[in-house]
């Protein structure tokens, strides 16, 4: 039987996961992949809850969730190749110009 | 017609506007007749209105005319409005007529002059002004013009800006009215705080029984009010702007700085006249430092060789004559010479500005001489000019001049000295300038001589005019003719109340005595030719005899041509010490205090700053790193809560 329990912890390992993956790794495609990846997580939890309760809304949510994370990447991605193309990488701690 | 007395101010002021905001593609030749006919309008309206007004009673000449409602505030209630009685009318004929020639002359004196427009824009502002002082109906509207009237002489002293002297010309003179206007400004207070209002005649009205005779309130405002004047009409101790102010282009010393806007302190004593009646105290003090002043500039104007210069000071000194008229009770008189200077004191400054023209701009009167071939309407407008200020008969400052000097035997024999002594000096000096530019050897530089010639008669002219007015001028005032004073019986009414407060009980029974008069009118007249005879005698038949005096006093003639170290003594008192005083300010309390203050919290600021600043590294890791930290500080206190 899965239960709800199943699904919160799946989703906290997810977002574990993809914050690791924000703080830890250095390239900008995979730091956005990461939170992307935290957004599921989010998503999962939604999900879950809103079979538990038997309420429509947390779903309804969901795809606004979905939405705006496409809007999020496709900007996210722009970014990253407006940047690589100025600086010719895309590692983060490469691209530190803004600070005193 | 006496209805539309707001038009007298209000034609100059267009002329101001249009020539000021439109006049930048005009002609010169538009500009000056714009700037020449909106004071020309002024003078027909006050004409017609003076006709008017002459078919009245002599009792009801005092028309008041409110245009607006200017401040209305509690128990402040201050109209723009308009008092015509034969004092205001005089003023205003005399400022708009004489102020139309003088702009007429400026047309030709001006011509070629870069900032042809700047110039008679000003001019017909300061027109403006003045005709607002003379015709205000209060001392809050008079107070308006009399500022205004400033700040067209600093701007227009200041003319040639580019000339450093000139700009400092300016600068003082604006500075020292300043003073005077303060004491005016106290005056007008002390009044408003008595009577409650600002209306010329509410106050006179009420004078005799809001104050006591004699009492110390009345004295105190009088004096005020006669240290604002001091400053405008450039009396002891304040003079020491006028001769300066003689920087500016010589049209404006004619109009401004001789005729009109310094005899505004006279005109001011005189509106006031029922106030200085009530203080016999005030009026001394009028006489004493008018008689003091007339002296004193005098004998300055005697050893100038700059022949503006010595036309400033006489003007300096025949204002002291006009002030000696008003503290004796002469009210009339006062305003009589007032008239009659105005043409001859114009008209002498008019002469001296043809003379500078023809001389390529040549003040210095070492360098003139024998002038009259070259400049002949110039040399007879002149001579007319020193004729009339030394008082020869039958010249306008003949009458007038006479007439104070007896007003001041009548009231105590010092006056008259006082007043006959100036005179020898006036006619000394005056004749002096004459000989030593129109007569005697040419001292004429070459490179200046070859191109002397007489002024065009856009200038010679207004001069032809002026010099009639100052032959014919003195006419309405004959004294002796029963009814022949048409001058004085105009204006007497509005002094009629003064007179009697001064009179007070004491009957003259109307004794003229014409023998007295006659005696004294010979005396100045005779006073009057041995100026010029002197002058004569000095400057024609013996030309060394100055040298040799100059030696024989050196000590005494170094003082009187230094103009008695007033105005050093006064850098030394009051500029200096201002000046060092601010210094210290500066550099104590506004470096120190003030900047101290502001720097200082710039550099906590800064400061603070350099520390937060080191959190900012730039990394976008270390961002993410504080968001989940604060996130998880939120998440675990609410749960640990």
């Amino acid at each position: 039987m899965v239960t709800l329990e199943h699904y919160l912890v799946l989703s906290a390992l997810l977002f574990a996961l993809g914050i690791a993956g924000v703080m830890l790794r250095r390239n900008l495609i995979v730091i956005l992949m990461s939170l992307e990846l935290m957004m599921n997580a989010v998503n999962l939890s939604f999900v879950a809850f809103s079979r538990y309760l038997g309420s429509i809304e947390g779903q309804i949510f969901v795809l606004f969730v979905m939405v705006v994370a496409a809007a999020e990447v496709a900007v996210g991605l722009a970014i990253a190749v407006a940047v690589f193309k100025q600086r010719g990488t895309i590692n983060i701690n490469d691209i530190s110009l803004l600070k005193w | 017609m006496i209805e539309l007395v707001w038009l007298i101010p209000i034609f100059p002021f267009i002329g101001f506007l249009i020539n000021g905001l439109f006049g930048r593609r005009f002609s010169e030749k538009t500009i000056g007749w714009i700037g020449a006919g909106s004071v020309g309008a002024s003078f027909v309206v006050a004409v017609s209105i003076f006709f008017e007004i002459l078919k009245l009673a002599p009792g009801n000449r005092s028309v008041e005319k409110i245009v607006y409602s200017w401040i209305w505030s509690g128990d402040l209630n201050v109209p723009i409005g308009f008092l015509v009685d034969p004092l205001s009318l005089i003023m205003i004929m005399v400022v708009s007529g004489v102020g139309c020639i003088i702009h007429v002359y400026s047309i030709g004196y001006m011509h070629g002059e870069l900032g042809f427009r700047r110039y008679f824009s000003y001019l017909n502002l300061f027109v403006f002004n003045m005709l607002i002082l003379v015709s205000a109906n209060n001392f809050l509207l008079m107070f308006v013009g009399w500022e205004g009237v400033g700040l067209c002489s600093y701007l227009l002293i200041g003319y040639y800006y580019e000339k450093k002297s000139a700009s400092d010309a300016g600068k003082k003179a604006f500075i020292v009215n300043r003073i005077g206007d303060f004491g005016f400004l106290l005056g007008m207070f002390l009044i408003f705080t008595i009577f409650g209002t600002f209306n010329f005649t509410d106050v006179f009205g009420a004078a005799p029984e809001k104050l006591t005779q004699g009492g110390a309130i009345v004295t105190l405002i009088t004096i005020l009010l006669f240290v604002g004047a001091t400053g405008k009409s450039a009396q002891i101790p304040l003079y020491t702007w006028l001769p300066d102010a003689m920087e500016g282009p010589t049209p404006v010393s004619a109009l401004i700085h001789a005729a009109t806007m310094v005899t505004a302190g006279v005109y001011m004593v005189s509106r006031c006249s029922v106030l200085f009646a009530m203080a016999p105290v005030s009026l001394t003090v009028v006489a004493i430092i008018g008689g003091a002043t007339a002296l004193f500039a005098a004998t300055i104007g005697m050893t100038q060789f700059d022949i503006k210069r010595v036309l400033a000071y006489s003007t300096i000194s025949q204002l002291g004559y006009m002030f000696m008229a008003c503290g004796v009770g002469a009210f009339a008189s006062g305003i009589f010479h007032l008239m009659t200077h105005a043409f001859f004191k114009a008209l002498l400054f008019m002469a001296a500005g043809s003379v500078m023209h023809a001389m390529s701009g040549e003040l210095d009167m070492r360098k003139m001489g024998n002038l009259r071939k070259k400049l002949p309407y110039t040399h007879l407008t002149y001579l007319f000019g020193t004729l009339a200020i030394a008082g020869i008969f039958p010249f306008a400052g003949f009458f007038s001049k006479d007439e104070i000097l007896f007003y001041s035997f009548e009231k105590h024999i010092a006056f008259w000295i006082l007043g006959a002594v100036a005179a020898v000096m006036t006619s000394f000096y005056m004749f002096r300038s004459v000989f030593m530019t129109f007569y005697g050897k040419s001292r004429v530089e070459k490179d200046v001589a070859h191109h002397l010639h007489e002024s065009p008669p856009m200038m010679t002219v207004p001069l032809m005019v002026l010099a009639f007015l100052s032959l014919v001028g003195g006419l309405v005032g004959i004294p002796m003719l029963e009814g022949g004073h048409v001058f004085a019986d105009f204006v007497g009414p509005v002094f009629a109340p003064a007179k009697a407060i001064i009179d007070h009980g004491v009957h003259h029974e109307g004794h003229h005595n014409v023998t007295a008069e006659i005696i004294l009118m010979a005396v100045s007249l005779g006073i009057a030719i041995f100026g010029l005879l002197v002058a004569r005698f000095m400057y024609i038949t013996s030309p060394e005899t100055p040298g040799r005096i100059v030696q024989r006093f050196s000590g005494l003639h170094k003082l009187v041509y230094n103009k008695y170290w007033i105005d050093e003594l006064y850098d030394f008192l009051f500029v200096n010490s201002i000046v060092e005083f601010s210094k210290l300010i500066w550099k104590k309390f506004d470096e120190a205090v003030i900047d101290g203050a502001v720097n200082g919290v710039a550099a906590v600021v800064r400061a603070f700053g350099s520390v937060l600043r080191l959190l900012q590294t730039g990394l976008v890791k270390d961002y993410a790193l504080s968001i989940l930290v604060g996130a998880i500080v939120v998440i675990g206190y609410l749960l640990l809560r």
